[in-house]
């Protein structure tokens, strides 16, 4: 009888105009009823040609560009930026330029990683919910930018050679408070989460990478993490003075959503232990070494990478000698991480789709650039 | 059974409004020509029903409530900018959805697109026919009430699919498919709770529900924990609201059937939708909750005040999963219905029939109702219990903290304690 019905894939366009696409991102599935049989990702919606443009501005004026990529963690990638530049030009940065750089690296992964909670939460279709209280933490430290460097997205803050400014001073009381608040609001998060039955029914054994897999797409970030790899770049390859902070590196079990998502409530915590060291050893002197302003750095290469809220975030640089890098190039873990993509939903349903598509925690500005 | 002769008779009564628009229509029958009392009877009706029920219900606490206690779970303020508190929200949105194009796409069946939000919106209307508001305030008391309520609230299952077949978009499709095959699933242990209710009470008439727990002073869900957990997933599942909204998941297929609807045929899926989640709760405070009794209070208080609170209440609930919860996969919803909920509504049933028998064959005191509450309180918590282990269910085998490990270096292997189960 069944044999009689003629049933055939259709293809389902989810983006670019997608409530949960987290920006203009396109993935074309073909599904078979509710399954998916293949995902193909189109991309480029959000391209700027930040990389060319780049080619013709002078070295600092690129770091607003930086902001841009990856709008959810600017901190990192003017970090990730100027220790290219620096590596570049061979220059130094003073002990309390570094320190600023890590506690805003930090607070930046917060920021990051609350968005990112909470709209993998709101994928799974807990409404609004969770993102609002996430948003709601994120806030406080969006505020402790402003006071810091006057922006709170784009913040525009490092520099080649340090920071743009000092830190105030009502930035250290400031930190603290925000830290004494966002411990028992980690703790809240992850145990309404991970108490609810639903919530651990939609995101465990969905999307799962094997740690070959993982490592054969030379994923990144929380998502190489989950999957077991004990890799992150502030232990295996320190940068800043991470390696005088005392942290530890969460991995997961299986490398499914919810691996991943336990991964990222875990980085938080050792987030807010690195900053409480960093603010606790916070040591004097300038916060920046004097760069002239038309840097000309000698011919050569340089790639410089940072651990990013994402992932390995890298910056590579070619100079000719001239006042504007010959080549820019932006190793985006946003990019690459969503190249196992089409591994993890392939099998699944459209709803497993767009959680696995949330626990990559894609953000488009970075993908395009 | 006799009703109850505590309302008296005098228009003045205000505890039984019927009263009071038999007056004013007899009154009226002696003035005026005789046709004209019905119609007379029809605005009254509107009036009354605007006045007491659809204005406090549909649009301050379906509407505006909804929005505003939302807006309070998740810490922002809901409406606040329309009239006092934000109070008219509910009435600018009926403005600009009045005002809006409602557009049919390409290539769409436009009278069947057309059709649909009409005849969605009929059924909630008609629900309300057979819900008792008072010893006398029901339009409709009929005998198969019970199963009158069920046969038309499956109705609106119909204007969805035909929404969604006919709107020429696969996300459209996509709802239209999942909310068949939900409803389909859901009612079979939606029935089979309510059986058991049925059991109990001796009968489908929802005013002798309500005047039999009134009798015995004790309400139904003392009796039926179970099947009220029962009826309110498996309702919660038909009225497509979270957990189980995923013939509308917004985060997956953007609106479900409703997709390519936009103006005045959207804001009549929107607000029948309310309406029908008010019906479902209205229809569970009678059946589970005593309706418009109240332990004697409704001696003093009007019993119609009584049974829109508790329908209030009840409706708080839907609000306040919607606010909490994330949403479940079709087929662990699917899942859900046939391996837990069938089951445990078939456990619940041979447990009330047993009782039933106990208790009428050898003429039991009433008193062993009670009894007769704390063993179905205990039978539910362990029905659930074992049935969960019996699937399967085993929380405390998965690890919910991620490992920590202080040095960068390859894979770490997975130790076999914390591998977990399902």
């Amino acid at each position: 009888m069944t044999d009689a019905i003629k049933t055939e894939p259709f293809v389902l366009n989810i983006g670019p105009q997608h409530p949960s696409t987290h920006g203009v991102f396109r993935i074309k599935v073909t599904v078979d009823g509710e399954k998916v049989l293949d995902a193909e990702m189109v991309m480029g919606y959000l391209h700027r040609s930040m990389e060319k443009l780049a080619e013709e501005r002078t070295y600092t004026q690129n770091i607003p560009f930086t902001d841009r990529t990856d709008y959810l963690s600017s901190m990192a990638n003017n970090l990730g930026y100027c220790l290219a530049v620096e590596k570049l030009a061979g220059i130094g940065v003073p002990a309390r330029g570094d320190a600023i750089r890590v506690i805003m690296a930090e607070l930046q992964r917060l920021a990051s990683h609350c968005m990112a909670v909470g709209a993998f939460t709101n994928d799974t279709g807990a409404w609004q919910t969770p993102v609002m209280w996430a948003f709601r933490e994120r806030e406080k430290i969006l505020d402790i930018f402003e006071m810091t460097c006057g922006a709170r997205l784009t913040c525009n803050y490092m520099r080649i050679g340090g920071v743009a400014f000092d830190l105030p001073a009502a930035f250290e009381p400031a930190v603290r408070k925000l830290l004494r608040e966002l411990v028992p609001f980690i703790d809240e998060m992850e145990g309404l989460l991970v108490g609810n039955e639903i919530f651990l029914a939609r995101t465990r054994g969905v999307g799962v990478l094997t740690p070959e897999q993982a490592t054969n797409a030379s994923l990144s970030g929380p998502l190489l993490r989950g999957s077991g790899i004990a890799w992150d770049l502030r232990k295996a390859d320190p940068y800043c003075g991470y390696e005088q902070y005392d942290f530890d590196i969460p991995i997961g079990y299986q490398g499914d959503s919810f691996d991943r998502f336990i991964v990222r409530i875990e980085e938080m915590r050792q987030s807010i232990k690195i900053i409480k060291q960093a603010l606790d050893g916070l040591p004097g002197g300038p916060h920046s070494t004097q760069v002239p302003l038309a840097l000309r750095p000698p011919q050569g290469e340089a790639y410089a990478r940072v651990e990013g809220s994402r992932g390995e975030l890298g910056y590579y640089l070619v100079s000719d000698d001239g006042p504007s890098p010959y080549r820019f190039h932006i190793r985006a873990p946003s990019f690459i991480n969503l190249s196992a993509l089409k591994e993890m939903t392939v099998g699944g349903t459209v709803a497993d789709a767009i959680v696995v598509l949330g626990s990559i925690d894609v953000v488009v500005g970075e993908i395009d650039r | 059974m006799a009703l109850p002769t505590l309302v008296t008779e005098h228009w003045y009564d205000l505890r039984d409004l019927s009263n009071l628009s038999r007056e004013i229509l007899e009154g009226a029958d002696k003035i005026l020509p005789h046709g004209i009392v019905y119609v007379l009877a029809a605005l009254i009706g509107f009036v009354a029903s605007f006045l007491i029920f659809v204005l406090p219900s549909q649009l301050i606490v379906g509407v505006y409530g909804e929005r505003k206690l939302i807006g309070r779970m998740q810490s922002r303020y809901g409406p606040n900018r329309v009239g006092p508190f934000g109070l008219l929200q509910p009435i600018a949105d009926a403005i600009k959805l009045m005002q809006k194009e409602a557009l049919t796409p390409k290539g769409a069946d436009r009278a069947v697109m057309y059709l649909a939000p009409i005849i969605f919106v009929a059924p909630a209307v008609l629900l309300f026919a057979v819900i008792p508001f008072g010893p006398k305030m029901i339009l409709a008391d009929i005998n198969p009430a019970l199963l009158y309520f069920l046969a038309v609230s499956s109705l609106p299952v119909l204007a969805a699919f035909m929404a969604g077949w006919s709107a020429n978009n696969k996300y459209s499709l996509f709802g239209a498919m999942r909310i068949v095959a939900m409803s389909i699933s859901y009612e079979v242990p939606l029935v089979l709770a309510l059986l058991g209710v049925v059991l109990f009470t001796g009968t489908t008439s929802l005013q002798e529900m309500v005047l039999w727990q009134k009798h015995f002073d004790i309400w139904i869900v003392f009796l039926q924990p179970l099947a009220l957990a029962i009826y309110f997933i498996a309702v919660s599942a038909e009225l497509n609201r979270t957990p189980t909204d995923i013939a509308e998941a917004e985060s997956e297929i953007v609106a479900g059937y409703l997709t390519e609807y936009s103006g005045m045929k959207w804001g009549l899926f929107y607000g029948m939708d309310i309406g029908y989640a008010l019906a479902a709760s209205a229809f569970a405070a009678t059946v589970f909750l005593g309706g418009w009794s109240m332990f004697g209070l409704d001696k003093w208080v009007p019993p119609w005040m009584i049974i829109i609170g508790k329908t209030h209440l009840f409706y708080f609930v839907f609000i306040w999963t919607r606010g909490t919860l994330p949403r479940l996969r079709i087929d662990q919803l699917m899942a859900f219905a046939w391996k837990f909920m069938l089951p445990v509504a078939l456990l619940n049933l041979v447990l009330v029939a047993t009782e039933r028998m106990l208790w009428v064959e050898q003429e039991l005191d009433d008193s062993y109702l009670y009894i007769f509450a704390v063993v179905n309180i205990w039978a539910a918590l362990g029905a659930i219990w074992a049935w969960s282990r019996f699937l399967g269910y085993r929380p405390e085998r998965n690890p919910v903290r991620a490992r920590l490990v202080n040095e960068a270096g390859g894979y770490v292997p997975v130790p076999e304690a914390a591998k977990g189960g399902k």
